[in-house]
């Protein structure tokens, strides 16, 4: 009997989707999970951890400025040092881009409007502990909700995402923000952090209008069993 | 001591909202105004008369968190005693 993938949901003030977060770890792969605050100062016993979407301390300056600055985004660094995976959704993704935990920046939806609409995606990387559930190429339907989801990055950076295959997903046919190369998801170069626009998190099942996202986190558990097996994680 | 800091959108970087000014400007008849850049503008008391302390201490709260310097340039003045 592998033991459980014990996951933890960041809570900032103003976080929005912790409760959505905290349900699709709960509900599709039924693992522990627990809501942490940003004062935190332990995170050690969590082998995933979720930055979910919201507007953390009112967006004010730039969104995920101040956030990156809380206690918690210190043991956040720790874990991403140590191999755990780290998941970063919409203001989630913000953040980990201001705490340099991934490259770029974000800037105002080319529109200027806020986007709240099922996206379609094209998923790029198949063996990230992230989507290894889906299909290379597949196209899914994952909703997107921000008015600051327009990915920056220069064109070095750029050219590193490609050269070291770090982009997992872009957006298929209509880019909604005026992303960077139609970027909408990224991952670190070890593989073990990923920040993304779309919320997976609200794509668990049909009735919510596609369950799409589910097998995102079926990913997280099992490349968290595979590598329990292999004895990595004890 | 008073220092203002001035964050603009890097040259390089497109500025949405100051393309939709710039738009919203044309339509009203302005029809010279070239390009429009957005940035932000803010005041910060100092309790130092140290300047060169102030300079280095506003340069790096400018580096740390009031600028993405990944998209936003900085510069700020500091005035006063």
């Amino acid at each position: 009997m592998t033991k459980p993938m014990n996951a933890a949901v960041l809570v900032f003030p103003g976080s929005n989707c912790d409760v959505d977060c905290y349900k699709a770890v709960a509900e599709t792969i039924h693992q522990p999970v627990h809501y942490v605050w940003h004062e935190a100062t332990d995170l050690s016993a969590y082998d995933l951890i979720i930055v979910p979407g919201g507007f953390s301390y009112g967006d004010y300056l730039r969104s995920g400025a101040i956030a990156r600055f809380s206690p918690v985004m210190e043991e956040v660094r720790k874990a991403a040092e140590a191999g755990k995976h780290v998941l970063g959704i919409c203001n989630g993704f913000q953040i980990l881009l201001e705490s340099g935990l991934l490259p770029g920046a974000m800037r105002r939806n080319v529109s200027l409007k806020f986007r709240c609409s099922p996206a379609s995606l094209r998923v790029e990387r198949t063996d990230t502990a992230f989507t290894r559930d889906y299909a290379a190429g597949e196209r899914i339907s994952i909703p997107i909700a921000h008015g600051e989801g327009n990915y920056y990055c220069d064109d070095a950076t750029l050219q590193s995402l490609e050269a070291n295959r770090q982009i997992v997903f872009r957006y298929e046919g209509t880019n909604p923000n005026g992303s960077v190369s139609d970027i909408a998801g990224i991952v670190n170069t070890r593989g073990n952090v990923l920040g993304m626009m779309p919320h997976p998190e609200r794509a668990i099942d049909a009735l919510l209008g596609s369950a799409d996202g589910k097998r995102m986190f079926t990913s997280l558990l099992h490349a968290w069993q595979g590598e329990a097996v292999l004895g990595k994680k004890g | 001591m008073k220092a203002t800091v001035y964050v603009t959108v890097k040259q390089n970087v497109l500025d949405p909202q100051g393309k939709a000014v710039q738009g919203a400007l044309h339509s009203l008849g302005f029809n010279e105004v070239g390009e429009v850049r957005i940035g932000k503008y803010m005041e910060l008391t100092l309790d130092t008369n140290d300047r060169n302390a102030a300079e280095e201490r506003v340069r790096t709260m400018c580096e740390k968190l009031l600028a993405n310097t990944v998209i936003e340039d900085y510069r700020y003045e500091l005035k006063g005693e």
